[in-house]
């Protein structure tokens, strides 16, 4: 753009862009989630004996577990950004380090859950438990593994910002890391609805 | 007088001198050209992929049609290259039709509509016409048009690997969709990167639209063409990601064997992979609540188009500007719960049938509004019969038409006799060619000057839109009367049957208006290619119309405007009575009372520049 214009001027919204467009991107991603919702509840309805006996194979502990992981690390998330804001670099490194280790800790927990099920024999499942066993598996590992992406897809911004600010010129830009907050809060809340409807919900009769 | 003005400035008008301001330091070819950030460049990127696809698509049309005039016969030229697996002595096999048509339907929808009417001219138009230098996030904006060639070129490879390219119709149904081979497969992949473009591109769109405007540019004096591409956006952001979902489930369901769309007792040679469970009709809902938007993600950029073409050739404000508006959002927001009228005969509740029966009829509403206030923004305007208005007035005839026979298909009990008949094949190639592709000719032949500089060339558009319009009339009138005559659709040999063999003469009287139909094409092609090179450099502002793209040099540089823009005023101020010239460009300040003269002068540098 030239000089002594002022065509690219202040976000008419107030909102800065970056931030802006993570709303909107957001919305779609509760879509996409949807998608997956609305067929599970449509799919549930009619293998309901399958996907009751089959939710009782899940280690609702583990996923307990990881649900604590996940909303402790939306509260190191929000101290992070906090601390940036403020300018306390300490702190914020260690906040933002905590998340990344609770994001790992997440993803380790799946991987000793997806390997337990591969691993699964029993009469119903004799050759192990996978996304091809039957509906509830497939939304089991589909939905749980599109989950684990998009905290991977976070994680990667995060590990680049923390190593950036151990560098000379340190990381200084909390709306952008409030962006990927936002992002991760996105992810932790699908969390909180994958657990229930995947883990908890139980037949009356089991 | 007003002519001279602006051939006097033309010659000095060099888009280079403002290239070089911009910059810093100069952009290597690749940045400038291939990754570029530019908005402009994008458009013109997504503008010549899409054209190519355009060509692509139309010849499989083209082998289509060949096949239902003269099934079994030999295809004229190429018949003898074309390799044994997809042709039989030269004729076309039933297995190389059904990819044909599988195809062409994806190709023309998700590589040359969407990527026409919202890629590029959403690229092209939402910066200028709100008076910025670019997107809000010009790098995304880069990576939504780079995933659409790798995706296009996914679909298409479909034909180079065992078992041919995706065959189950555009619409993937399942269990034929989920139990095809690696074609299938291919298509899945592209259609995601394509889906992911879009909303990629949407999200920017929403966010330049909210926060990039210029100063004065409230939402109510932005162009229908933005409005239209604002609303567009918000479907996309919230339709498209739904469709990711059905497609992820579809793919583990050929990938790993999953059984979300594939039923119990499954009598197939790839019956024992699957465990069953699932149901093939979730897809259809899945699929249509995405892909009925997606008509309208079709449609609606192009009547923003059409209305700002009409406006500026009819010299006349746009008839009930907010009325159009409002007529945008109810259209979006009924189509997203209307999608069950594409699965009347697939087993539905007929109480649930009728629900979707009347939300869909309801959208006559907003679109007759919209119908009705493009004949009142025409009406007794002064007419400029430039090919982009005749291509917008032939919008309009056409999408009367294809929205009319829309309503025969949304009436639940005339759907069960037509249903899946040549009748609904007339009746999306009304609204999508006739609609889609007229009013994006009508954007190409508009903005083609901001775009690249360069006047298109009257003379050759005008017998571009005049071959097009009648062998597209010629080609797809007929096709109403197939339907009612119980010819289904995607039918390979339809002469099988008796009771449609007195219908090969109209079939072949629609083919060879179809070869002139795709012949004529290369009339525009042709004219795209000479008017670059030999076309007469575009002054700033050729249709003397208001809105801001207009203000910016003929070929504006990276960053846009060679000025401060302040907007004044809204976008289709006309003929206005207190004025001799006969528009009121949006950024030209208001004039001091009693000093006329003046400002006449100056709204004419304005425009002539």
């Amino acid at each position: 753009m030239s000089a002594g214009l002022s065509l690219a001027h202040e976000p008419v919204s107030g909102v800065p862009h970056g931030k802006l467009a993570m709303w909107i991107f957001l919305a779609s991603e509760i879509m996409f989630f949807s998608g997956f919702f609305g067929a599970f509840i449509v799919l549930r309805n009619s293998n309901l004996e399958v996907f009751s006996h089959s939710a009782a194979e899940l280690n609702k502990w583990l996923a307990l577990l990881n649900t604590a992981v996940l909303i402790g690390s939306s509260l190191t998330m929000a101290l992070s950004i906090l601390n940036l804001q403020r300018g306390n670099k300490k702190n914020f490194q260690l906040f933002l380090g905590l998340t990344i280790v609770c994001g790992f800790i997440f993803l380790i927990v799946k991987t000793i859950e997806y390997t337990s099920k591969f691993n699964h024999v029993d009469p119903v499942f004799p050759h192990g438990i996978f996304p091809w066993s039957n509906v509830f598996f497939a939304f089991y590992f589909t939905m749980t593994g599109f989950h684990a992406l998009h905290v991977i897809l976070g994680l990667i911004p995060m590990i680049y910002m923390l190593s950036k600010s151990f560098t000379k010129q340190g990381y200084n830009k909390p709306v952008k890391l409030e962006t990927l907050g936002l992002y991760w809060h996105f992810v932790d809340l699908v969390w909180i609805f994958l657990f229930p409807i995947l883990y908890l919900i139980f037949p009356s009769h089991h | 007088m007003d002519t001279a003005t602006i051939s006097l400035h033309e010659t000095t008008n060099h888009s280079h001198d403002h290239d070089h301001s911009h910059d810093h330091h100069e952009l290597s070819f690749v940045q400038k050209y291939i990754f570029s950030t530019d908005h402009k460049v994008i458009a013109r990127q997504f503008l010549f992929v899409a054209l190519f696809f355009l060509l692509v698509g139309g010849f499989m049309a083209m082998l289509i049609r060949w096949q239902l005039a003269y099934p079994g016969e030999a295809i004229p030229l190429i018949g003898k290259f074309l390799p044994d697996t997809l042709v039989a002595g030269g004729a076309i096999q039933p297995n190389f039709y059904a990819q044909l048509l599988s195809m062409h339907g994806t190709i023309m929808i998700f590589l040359v509509i969407i990527p026409l009417a919202v890629g590029a001219f959403g690229n092209q138009c939402i910066p200028l016409m709100i008076g910025t230098d670019d997107m809000a996030l010009p790098k995304l904006n880069m990576y939504s048009f780079w995933l659409v060639p790798p995706a296009g070129m996914l679909v298409c490879a479909g034909f180079f690997v065992e078992g041919g390219s995706a065959a189950a119709g555009w619409t993937s149904y399942p269990t034929l969709a989920a139990l095809a081979d690696k074609g299938q497969t291919l298509w899945l992949v592209g259609m995601f990167l394509v889906g992911f473009s879009s909303i990629m591109g949407a999200v920017n769109y929403i966010t330049t639209i909210l926060n990039k405007r210029a100063k004065g540019m409230t939402m109510f004096r932005m162009p229908l063409t933005v409005w239209a591409l604002f609303i567009t956006a918000i479907l996309i952001t919230l339709g498209t990601p739904v469709l990711a979902a059905a497609i992820s489930m579809q793919f583990m369901d050929q990938f790993l064997h999953t059984s979300f769309f594939v039923p119990s007792h499954l009598v197939h040679a790839k019956g024992a992979l699957y465990s069953g469970g699932g149901q093939p009709i979730l897809w259809q809902h899945l699929f249509w609540f995405y892909s009925h938007p997606a008509v309208y993600i079709m449609i609606l950029p192009t009547m923003g188009i059409v209305s700002d073409v009409l406006s500026t050739f009819s010299r006349k404000p746009i008839f009930g500007y907010k009325a159009m508006i409002f007529a945008i959002m109810g259209i979006a927001f009924l189509g997203f719960i209307v999608w069950g009228h594409h699965m009347f005969q697939s087993g539905m509740n007929p109480l649930l049938g009728t629900t979707f029966m009347l939300s869909t009829i309801v959208i006559a509403v907003p679109s007759a509004i919209k119908i009705f206030n493009w004949l009142g923004t025409i009406w007794r305007g002064n007419i400029k019969f430039a090919t982009a208005n005749l291509n917008a007035l032939a919008f309009i005839a056409t999408f009367v038409i294809g929205g009319l026979s829309g309503i025969f298909m949304a009436s639940a009990p005339v759907d069960i006799y037509i249903h899946d008949t040549y009748f609904i094949v007339a009746h999306i190639h009304y609204v999508l060619f006739g609609g889609s592709l007229f009013g994006i000719f009508a954007g190409i032949y508009y903005w083609f000057p901001k775009m690249f500089g360069k006047m298109l060339n009257e003379s050759w558009g005008r017998k571009h839109f005049y071959w097009s319009f009648a062998f597209f009339n010629l080609t797809f009138y007929p096709m109403h009367i197939l339907g009612v005559g119980g010819h289904m659709r995607r039918v390979y040999d339809p002469y099988v049957y008796d009771f449609l063999k007195h219908f090969q003469p109209m079939n072949q009287f629609i083919t060879i208006s179809a070869f002139i139909l795709g012949a004529s094409q290369l009339i525009l092609i042709f004219n795209i290619l000479w008017s670059l090179k030999y076309g007469r450099n575009a002054p700033r502002n050729p249709w003397r119309a208001n809105t801001l793209d207009w203000a910016a040099p003929a070929k504006p540089g990276h960053g846009n405007f060679d000025k401060d823009i302040t907007v004044y005023r809204g976008p289709y101020e006309y003929s206005h009575p207190d004025r001799k010239l006969d528009y009121w460009p949006q950024w030209e300040a208001p004039e001091v009372v009693g000093d006329e003269n003046k400002s006449q002068v100056s709204s004419l540098s304005h425009g002539g520049h």
